[in-house]
């Protein structure tokens, strides 16, 4: 495959949840690679408490 | 609550129940693995177990999900008691074509027990890697805490 025939497209995406990145080839108009990579920000929190009596 | 005992809920040491034997009673970690979902899914905190329902499906892709690695054992610091992944979760050369937007973690040992649900912008793959990395193992951004 000649390389220089892909169209490369990528983006980012951050906001309080997630900073994603993603990366696309292109070629002839076809899609032919994506991938993407998440961070996640938001952890899962439980809260323990206990009762006073 | 003590410090000590949330990390212990991590590592299952506790059981109040009086009905039976504890589930843990070997000295080697349960397999967690970590399963995707369309956007179509409804997973929430009242998930319970993993389904293959709504799962992706697709070129790479198994059923299930892929094995999550917990190589450092849960810690605290002070009052919260925290878990990471001591790994990216990754889902290598795969093609989903259809949107997903959530991870179910689960306990493929224990029944496929729910643990945690997360969600993210939806996305597809086609011929790609999907990962979800993970943060900084510490009492205020590691994946599970216990606070």
């Amino acid at each position: 495959m000649d390389e220089s025939l892909l169209e490369k497209r990528e983006g980012t995406i951050d906001n309080d949840n997630e900073t994603t990145t993603w990366v696309e080839y292109w070629l002839e108009g076809e899609l032919v690679h994506r991938s993407a990579h998440v961070q996640l920000k938001r952890a899962v929190v439980s809260f323990g408490e206990t009762a006073e009596f | 609550m003590t410090n000590s005992f949330k990390v212990d809920l991590f590592n299952a040491v506790h059981a109040f129940n009086a009905t039976g034997i504890p589930a843990h009673t070997v000295s080697t970690a349960d397999t967690f693995k970590a399963a995707l979902y369309v956007t179509t899914a409804t997973l929430t905190t009242t998930t319970t177990a993993y389904s293959a329902t709504n799962e992706v499906s697709g070129t790479g892709y198994t059923a299930g999900g892929v094995t999550v690695t917990f190589g450092t054992a849960p810690s605290n610091t002070t009052t919260t008691a925290f878990l990471t992944p001591s790994a990216s979760i990754t889902y290598t050369t795969v093609t989903l074509s259809t949107s997903f937007d959530a991870m179910l973690l689960y306990n493929s040992t224990q029944s496929n027990k729910a643990v945690a649900v997360f969600t993210f912008t939806a996305q597809t793959v086609t011929a790609g890697t999907f990962s979800l990395t993970m943060p900084t193992n510490d009492a205020s951004t590691g994946l599970l805490r216990l606070a």
